[in-house]
């Protein structure tokens, strides 16, 4: 088989070759590449990697290094495909403060860790536009949470983990009147502001909410790391237009040297929050949890909020400056180095952590920034990597005193050593790389062997299909000295970032169906023979269940026009792999899918007199063709009583 | 190591974990093992076994003896018929009848009780191994799924069909008695 498909390679390439259309990847790929990412019928990859969908609102789940895609999760946007957002259940995910928002950006995946490292239990990733973090269960592959982040602007700068998921950081992108008020928008530097924000997360449940936040000058918080091993319990983020601008900014905002990079002691100011330093704010967000054992989402409208000043809490924010425009800021495995990524630069910046500490021991400082002490730059300095290539943007680490660096302009992945600051190897991607990521990459320690680079243009990669084009990535081998290319596929919404763990610290503890004995939905129907209709004024509630091949009750009649008609569908099956769809006719929530063991409803409002038929749309059983059934629509004040039945038997 | 654990916890009879026993004994081949536990015992049919022409009454899986006791056990009927109404009922009807499954009525009679608990708790492996079973898909053409059921759960569910033979044709475990008078 695989020599089989090596050989397919190979004619593949030839074939490219003869038609001369042959690009540079092609011969930058080695002939064995295919064996390597091969991962034969049956088997399975060695790594799941979870990547965020950018303008899909979603996250994609692939194996590597096959690059298969496993799932799509919905998060921020409303799924259609399994009734995500439409059932009844999931709709409350999708209310904010700005009412419901069905669609977002998501851009960073964090995964849980314990003690620096990744442990599997729970998954978070960031809405951009209106900003939220969520929470997917990593046993069932779900949304189980959102929270809303109040009073900042395009939370890109987020949801940023500690090293034992004490909380996740995040930063607002755009500065903006906090709290929100009419002003003109020339009065920036007056009115202005910035927010780091601080969320825990229950140790136990994985339950969010917001801790505290920092109030901090109007600049754009772009992106942040937290400190591990020796610089745990710090934040750093990066952040560009220190100049204050609100037009052109790419111009105005690029007009220093260098902008500032905060660093932030959050074990400071957990202490000065217990000093009672933190004021109450009155603001608005919402704050919306599945339960799991009903998989109904509740959502619950919290009114203020802890801020921290920095004027009042001494030693708690300091800057550091940092080439031009920095995009992101990466710590190294042993949390000594902090990499400042000068997207304009073509030098990379290394902070020295124990460096940084000394000199704010010693008040080596260059001034401040309304207050805020800014250290000096030269002596935080590890080194600078000269000249590495062209607009480095993110920095992921093998584990064995590498870096690896995505630049954008020159569309190259770079690999260099960090003690040295001097470059190992290079290699091309395809093009325009944003982020990349290497297995455990971002922890204390990396499990290396691939690295993955997801790119901002595609062009001439796959076959064309029109002007929209899937995203492209590109796997690299970083086991040897040399990186190789080993493979090249297509992703989902635009990824901007990924996180990949090694599949046994997830796959054992997959669950496979709801057990119906936990099931506590208040509309459930634990066997047939609870199923039933109850009418409630203009409201009918269906109680049905659904198992290979029917549903009952499969007739139903006596509702009338003006009814809702609510259809909670109980999927009676209890083995993997067997969900049960629904849907009627017309229905303008969609459909539902419906895992075993799990209650989900879906509301009807008919639209006219008839009989219509339901049907089951996954199909489950070599009868799943008759998995049917019909609900009958009288006219309002129809003297048709409601009745329901199975084989005719009530 | 694993396997030498998880034999001490079948003691507790947790089904859950017979089952991982049994997938991974599968999954590796070859590992029969017999374990005492209690009314039960515990061997992994091999292949030789698997293929032999007759029928074993008493179907494939975990469960290889089970104790019929009377007067019927109150107790293990409730709860034989609260597992039945939530998990069963939907294909399984009390009288003689066949809805997507055969219809209850007399199955003491005609099926030995580890063949009934074994086709409960080890549905696929029945499905695919046992002729028997094997006969009933191709009529049914309905895969029977695996409820999620212990063994302890389909004991009780043993008692409900005991009691319910008695209702409907007046007499139960003649499987059982036909094959110790023979």
């Amino acid at each position: 088989m695989t020599v089989l498909a090596v050989g397919i390679t190979a004619l593949l390439f030839s074939a490219c070759k003869q038609n001369g259309s042959v690009k540079d990847a092609t011969s930058a790929v080695k002939g064995d590449a295919a064996e390597e990412v091969y991962v034969a019928p049956g088997e399975y990859d060695e790594f799941y990697a979870f990547l965020s969908g950018g303008y899909s609102g979603n996250i994609t789940a692939y194996g590597l290094p096959s690059g298969r895609l496993l799932k799509e999760i919905p998060v921020f946007s409303k799924y259609p495909e399994n009734g995500y957002g439409y059932s009844e259940e999931t709709k409350p995910f999708f209310n904010t403060s700005y009412g419901e928002v069905p669609w977002d950006d998501a851009h960073h995946i964090e995964l849980s860790q314990t003690d620096g490292k990744f442990d599997g239990r729970w998954l978070f990733v960031n809405a951009n536009n209106t900003p939220r973090i969520a929470k997917i269960d990593l046993q069932t592959f779900k949304t189980t949470e959102i929270i809303e982040i109040p009073d900042v602007a395009g939370l890109h700068c987020a949801p940023f983990i500690t090293e034992n998921s004490e909380y996740l950081v995040s930063g607002t992108r755009f500065s903006v009147p906090m709290p929100q008020k009419d002003v003109p928008i020339d009065s920036y530097k007056e009115n202005f502001q910035g927010r780091v924000n601080y969320v825990s997360v229950d140790q136990e449940t994985g339950e969010m909410s917001l801790s505290f936040q920092i109030q901090m000058p109007g600049f754009n918080y772009d992106l942040a790391r937290n400190g591990k091993g020796v610089s745990h319990g710090w934040t750093f983020l990066t952040t560009y237009n220190s100049e204050e601008a609100h037009t052109m900014l790419e111009k105005n905002a690029s007009q220093r040297d260098k902008d500032l990079m905060a660093v932030i002691n959050w074990k400071k100011a957990e202490e000065h929050l217990e000093q009672g330093k933190g004021k109450e704010q009155k603001t608005s967000y919402y704050h919306n949890v599945m339960d799991e054992s009903t998989g109904i989402v509740e959502s619950e409208v919290k009114k203020s909020t802890t801020l921290l000043n920095p004027g009042d809490c001494e030693g708690m924010v300091y800057f550091v400056p940092v080439p031009k425009s920095p995009h992101g800021c990466d710590v190294s495995p042993s949390g000594e180095y902090l990499i400042g990524n000068g997207k304009l630069s073509a030098d990379m910046t290394v902070f020295s952590f124990s460096k940084l500490k000394q000199a704010i021991e010693n008040e080596q400082f260059a001034g401040d920034h309304n207050g805020i002490p800014i250290i000096d730059y030269e002596a935080s300095l590890h080194g600078v990597l000269k000249e590495a290539g062209l607009g480095p943007l993110h920095t992921e680490f093998d584990g064995k005193g590498n870096a690896y660096t995505t630049f954008f302009i020159s569309s190259e992945v770079v690999k260099w050593d960090l003690e040295e600051t001097t470059v190992v190897d290079r290699k091309e991607t395809y093009y325009s790389p944003g982020h990349l990521t290497i297995p455990g990459g971002e922890t204390k320690e990396p499990y290396g062997k691939y690295l993955l680079a997801m790119n901002k243009i595609t062009k001439d990669r796959y076959l064309p299909t029109g002007p929209e084009l899937a995203h492209s990535a590109q796997l690299y081998n970083i086991e040897g000295e040399k990186m190789e290319l080993i493979l090249d596929f297509p992703t989902k919404g635009e990824p901007h970032y990924a996180q990949a763990i090694p599949a046994d610290m997830i796959q054992p503890g997959v669950k496979k169906y709801h057990k119906l004995e936990e099931n506590e939905h208040p509309y459930v129907a634990k066997g047939e023979g609870k199923a039933k209709v109850v009418r409630d004024g203009n409201e009918v509630h269906v109680y049905m269940t659904a198992i290979r091949s029917h549903f009952a009750p499969d007739n139903i009649e006596g509702i009338k026009m003006g009814d809702e008609v609510y259809f909670h569908v109980t999927n009676l099956e209890q083995s993997w792999d067997v969900p049960h769809g629904f849907t009627v006719q017309g229905a303008h929530e969609g459909g539902l899918l419906v895992m075993p063991g799990e209650t989900l409803t879906l509301k009807w409002e008919p639209v006219k007199p008839g009989v219509f038929p339901f049907y089951c749309t996954d199909f489950c059983s070599a009868l799943h063709q008759e998995m049917s059934g019909y609900v009958r629509v009288s006219p309002k004040g129809s003297d048709v009583e409601l009745q329901w039945s199975l084989d005719e038997e009530s | 190591m694993n396997i030498s654990l998880n034999m001490n916890y079948m003691k507790i009879q947790k089904l859950t974990i017979a089952l991982c026993i049994l997938i991974f004994a599968a999954s590796c081949g070859g590992l029969g093992s017999e374990n005492e536990t209690g009314t039960q015992k515990t061997t992994k049919k091999n292949k030789a076994e698997k293929e032999k022409p007759e029928a074993d009454p008493k179907g494939i899986g975990e469960v290889e003896n089970v104790n019929l006791t009377d007067p019927l056990n109150e107790n293990m009927i409730e709860s034989g018929k609260a597992i039945y109404e939530m998990k069963c009922a939907s294909c399984h009807k009390l009288g003689q009848d066949r809805v997507v499954g055969p219809g209850f009525a007399d199955i003491t009679n005609r099926r030995r009780p580890e063949w009934i608990m074994n086709m409960i708790t080890n549905t696929d492996v029945m499905l695919e191994e046992d002729p028997v079973a094997r006969k009933m898909l191709e009529e049914c053409l309905t895969r029977m799924p695996n409820q999620g059921l212990t063994i302890g759960d389909a004991r009780d569910v043993l008692e409900y069909m005991r009691k319910n033979d008695m209702k409907q044709v007046g007499k139960k475990d003649q499987a059982v008695k036909d094959e110790q008078s023979s």
